[in-house]
Parts: C-alpha cells; sequence; structure tokens
C-alpha cells in the first residue's frame, strides 16, 4: 500500500467539510470539500480539469479514468477525501514538455476516436494497460479495455493504436 | 447522496469500535459498490467509516499448504498474484471474469463478498424491493427478470449475488475470517452468503458489528483440471447469465473428487453436494456431467423472463465439466468457447 498521511479522524459533524490534500499532474492542492465530493468532481468542478468526462457516473463507462497511485481507476466512484494524500495523473498531466505521450499521438496517428468523448478516459485506461504489461495479444487488449466504452464504435482503431504504443515502450 | 460523517480508522479496533458507536454507520474500502449505491439513495449511512488504509493487504502462505488473503487485497492484485495464477488459477480466471480493469483495481476481497445484488428493482428506489424495504413487496417476480435466480428463491426475493470471485472460492472451500465486538470466528464461505427466505434484507451471515479481516483458501486448489465459464449478455463487463467454476481430480480417467459452483443463479454462490457425489467415480465424460447437472438443477425453476437459464446452466456444466476434464480452461480473453 502507498505510503500516505497518517490516519486521522476529524470530518466533524455531517454538516462540514473536510480538508483533503491531493497532488494532481505533480501539482499539489490543499481543498476544503464536502466529503460527498467524487474525486471526478474535484477534477472537473475545484480544478477545472474537464479532460476527465462524467459520462455515466456509475463506474459503468470508463469516461473518467485516471491514474490513482499509477493504477487506473474510475474516479466517479471514489470520494477524494478517501484519496487524500495520493497523486492523481489525468488526461492533461500525460504529454510532457510539450511533447504529446506516445499513447496520444498513437490515437491520432489511427484516428482512434470520433466524438472523442471517451477519448481521455480510452488513453488514460491505455496507458495504464501498457505498464501493467499483462496484455499482448489483441484479444488480450480488448479485454482489459472492455472498462471503457465507445459508443462510436472506434474500437478497432483504439486497439491499433495501443499496439502502436506498446511497441514504442 | 445524502450528506454523512467521514471517519479514518486508525485500526481494525478502532474501526470495530467506530461502528460499535455508530449502528447507521457503514465500513467503506474500495467504494466501487457502496458509493454507487449511495448516489442511487439505496444506501444512507450516517457516516462512513474508511478502513481502506488499514493492513490487511497481504497474500500469505496460510496452514497446511493454504492461502490467507487479506480483507483489502485489492480484486486485481489477487488476480495476478503468483501465488493465485500457479496455485489457485480458478480464482485468477474467476476475478478477471469480473468488472473491469478499473473496478477491480479498487474492490476489496472483503467488499466483493459483501457487494449487493445488481437487481433493477433493488436500484431503484421508486419501485417495490423486500430487499431494500422489507415488506414493500418483490418488484421482479411478475416483472423483468431476465437476469433473476432460479435456484434458492423465495416469495420475498428472487435476486441474484453477482460476484464471480466468490463463485471460485465457494468451490474451493474458502473461509471468511471476521471479528467484531464479541470476538473473531470462522464462517465457511457455503455458510457466509445466505438465500433469501423471509429476509432478503440480509444477504449474509455477518453479524452487525462485525468487520471481514480475510479469506483464507485451503490446499486443494484444483490447478490442473479446472475451469470457470462465465455466459453473459456481451463477451466482457457484464455480469453473469450463468457461471460455472469447474474443479476436478482425475484419476486413470475416472472422477476422484469433483467441485461445481455456479454463480448468476442464487441469491447466495450455488453448490450442491449430491452433484458432486454423482460425479465422484465415474468416467470422465459427458454422460456423467449431464447427470450432475441434472441434479443440481432438479429443483431450478424460472419466473417467465429467466426461464431460459435452466437449459443455459444445464448446457454451461456439461461445457464447464467438459473443458476441466480436458485440462482446457475457459480463457477469459479469447472468449471462443473451448
Amino acid at each position: 500500500m502507498q505510503q500516505r498521511s497518517q490516519p486521522a479522524h476529524g470530518a466533524g459533524s455531517a454538516s462540514s467539510t473536510v480538508s483533503v490534500n491531493l497532488t494532481v499532474n505533480g501539482t499539489r492542492h490543499s481543498l476544503s470539500l464536502d466529503p460527498r465530493t467524487s474525486l471526478l468532481d474535484l477534477l472537473r468542478e475545484h480544478l477545472d480539469l474537464t479532460g476527465s468526462k462524467k459520462g455515466c457516473d456509475h463506474g459503468q463507462c470508463g469516461a473518467c479514468t485516471v491514474l490513482l497511485d499509477g493504477r487506473r481507476v474510475v474516479s466517479c466512484l471514489t470520494l477524494a477525501v478517501m484519496q487524500d494524500g495520493a497523486s492523481v495523473t489525468t488526461v492533461e498531466g500525460l504529454a510532457k514538455d510539450g511533447h504529446l505521450h506516445p499513447l496520444q499521438q498513437a490515437f491520432i496517428d489511427h484516428d482512434a476516436f470520433q466524438c472523442g468523448y471517451c477519448t481521455p478516459g480510452q488513453i488514460c485506461s491505455g496507458v495504464a494497460l501498457i505498464a501493467e504489461g499483462h496484455a499482448k495479444t489483441a484479444d488480450e487488449i480488448r479485454e482489459l479495455m472492455s472498462g471503457n466504452i465507445c459508443r462510436c464504435g472506434a474500437y478497432t482503431n483504439i486497439v491499433a493504436a495501443i499496439q502502436q504504443a506498446m511497441g514504442q515502450s | 447522496m445524502i450528506n454523512f460523517q467521514y471517519v479514518r480508522a486508525s485500526s481494525i479496533a478502532d474501526a470495530v469500535s467506530l461502528l460499535a458507536d455508530s449502528p447507521t454507520a457503514k465500513f467503506v474500502a474500495g467504494g466501487t459498490n457502496l458509493i454507487d449505491l449511495m448516489k442511487m439513495d439505496v444506501e444512507q449511512p450516517s457516516k462512513l467509516i474508511d478502513i481502506s488504509r488499514l493492513e490487511l493487504d497481504k497474500v500469505e502462505d496460510a496452514a497446511e499448504g493454504g492461502l490467507r488473503i487479506g480483507a483489502l487485497v485489492r480484486n486485481s492484485d489477487l488476480a495476478y498474484h503468483p501465488a493465485v495464477e500457479a496455485r489457485y488459477p480458478v480464482l485468477s480466471s474467476a476475478i478477471r471474469a469480473g468488472a473491469s480493469q478499473q473496478l477491480r483495481n479498487m474492490a476489496s476481497t472483503g467488499g466483493n463478498l459483501l457487494q449487493r445484488t445488481r437487481c433493477a428493482y433493488f436500484y431503484d428506489t421508486a419501485l417495490p424491493c423486500n430487499k431494500r424495504t422489507p415488506g414493500s413487496g418483490c418488484g421482479a417476480r411478475q416483472g423483468h427478470n431476465r437476469m433473476h435466480a432460479i435456484l434458492g428463491t423465495s416469495d420475498a426475493c428472487i435476486a441474484t449475488h453477482p460476484s464471480d470471485m466468490c463463485v471460485a472460492l465457494l468451490l474451493l472451500e474458502a473461509k471468511v475470517h471476521v471479528t467484531g465486538p464479541n470476538g473473531a470466528r470462522t464462517i465457511p464461505l457455503d455458510e457466509f452468503h445466505r438465500l433469501p427466505g423471509d429476509m432478503p434484507q440480509r444477504d449474509t451471515n455477518l453479524d452487525p458489528g462485525e468487520i471481514i479481516i480475510a479469506v483464507e483458501v485451503p490446499r486443494a486448489g484444483f490447478a490442473s483440471n479446472y475451469t470457470y465459464l462465465k455466459i453473459r449478455d456481451r463477451l466482457s463487463y457484464a455480469f453473469a447469465l450463468i457461471s460455472v467454476a469447474a474443479g476436478l481430480e482425475l484419476a486413470d480417467g475416472r472422477i476422484k473428487t469433483a467441485r461445481l459452483a455456479l454463480g448468476g443463479v442464487a441469491h447466495k454462490p450455488w453448490r450442491d453436494p449430491r452433484a458432486e457425489a454423482a460425479l465422484t467415480g465415474q468416467a470422465a465424460e459427458e454422460t456423467a456431467f449431464r447427470q450432475a447437472a441434472d441434479i443440481l438443477l432438479r429443483d431450478a425453476r424460472g419466473f417467465g423472463d429467466n426461464d431460459f437459464k435452466i437449459e443455459l446452466a444445464r448446457r454451461a456444466i456439461v461445457r464447464a465439466l467438459t473443458q476441466a476434464a480436458r485440462g482446457t480452461p475457459q480463457s477469459q480473453s479469447n472468449k471462443k468457447i473451448a
């Protein structure tokens, strides 16, 4: 388990706010939040990082996928306060020094999106899939990307983009 | 979502004490089911006790060749744990068949056991559901029940337990270690989940105030002859219509030991000692597999939309036992049924 801040009681009464410290895309933030705030709402509404999308808000579509301490999660189904001390990477944090992440470039090269709404989640999920190292074949990529729904049906090109980025890593 | 107080437990004893102080509180670990149910106002805890930082995240060798899995081990970590892949591949396979990698990265072992049914009537607070609101009736019995149970149902409830992991744990005869205000105890997995009877609001035999510490599987892993076959409406990321975990010990083409557990058919993962006994000593062939399926499904009944699940279960059992006997377990990435 990641080393985080010491366990502490202290959210006060049901009407009070809770303090949350998070590092997002390398920048540390200290916030005071309603305990009901999901990690997704923290990113979108409090930090103005609107790359992560709210599709279903029930963990069924994957559009809100981010990297939490390096692991892909659906940010709609965790509370921000539960992630106090964690490090989050969103799609906005993938490009480095003005260069797209290889998977972002691969999505362009393979035209791996149509409307684009699912794309930030697809890319974050794909970056984690490559890091996990469990997928080798197209079948395995499809299976391990099944948490990201694309209603336009760009799946063929998404798999091709991931295969390209995988070959570069 | 109604508001709630948030506290973080500093130890197991602290968690138990916090819950004892607030009976309307709930533990939260991965949150993948509870947070969703809170958004739907199906669950309305006054307080969330965050146990996710407790040190219950180890997978360790247990006595007599078994494996002890901490309650906070994430589903993905468990599925890819080298000891699980090598010694209990049916467990690894079942976990990979459930949810998505994102959810498996979040969901805990204990939380997987405690997840609630995905019955649509349970989720919709405008509709009757004896599990959510005891005494309000069951909307599913005469409603849309395509996904619902065919075994062990009651007048009050025909919901299914949605877990894949628990089906494999049942096959492996796992035990659940819990503790609470009255001390520690161990519950066999088969007795952990309940049939609905006239109290469908109770999913498990966990007492109020108790917390899951670990799940332990004994030595026998059926690593040579096993499968986890999951039949669903799409090839991935969907709940089971029927799932079958099968494990065999073979000697000279005959069945020495048979284990068979089903998901998607009942309020709990389903195992039938009579069906397994009928396989013992038989040649590992289709005739015996069909007999076992007939025995397991002897009391199965449908409710209209889900009538097809009885025949589907019969065929899935035969196919799963065939896969196990041949040593060709179902792949969870190439979905062609072997």
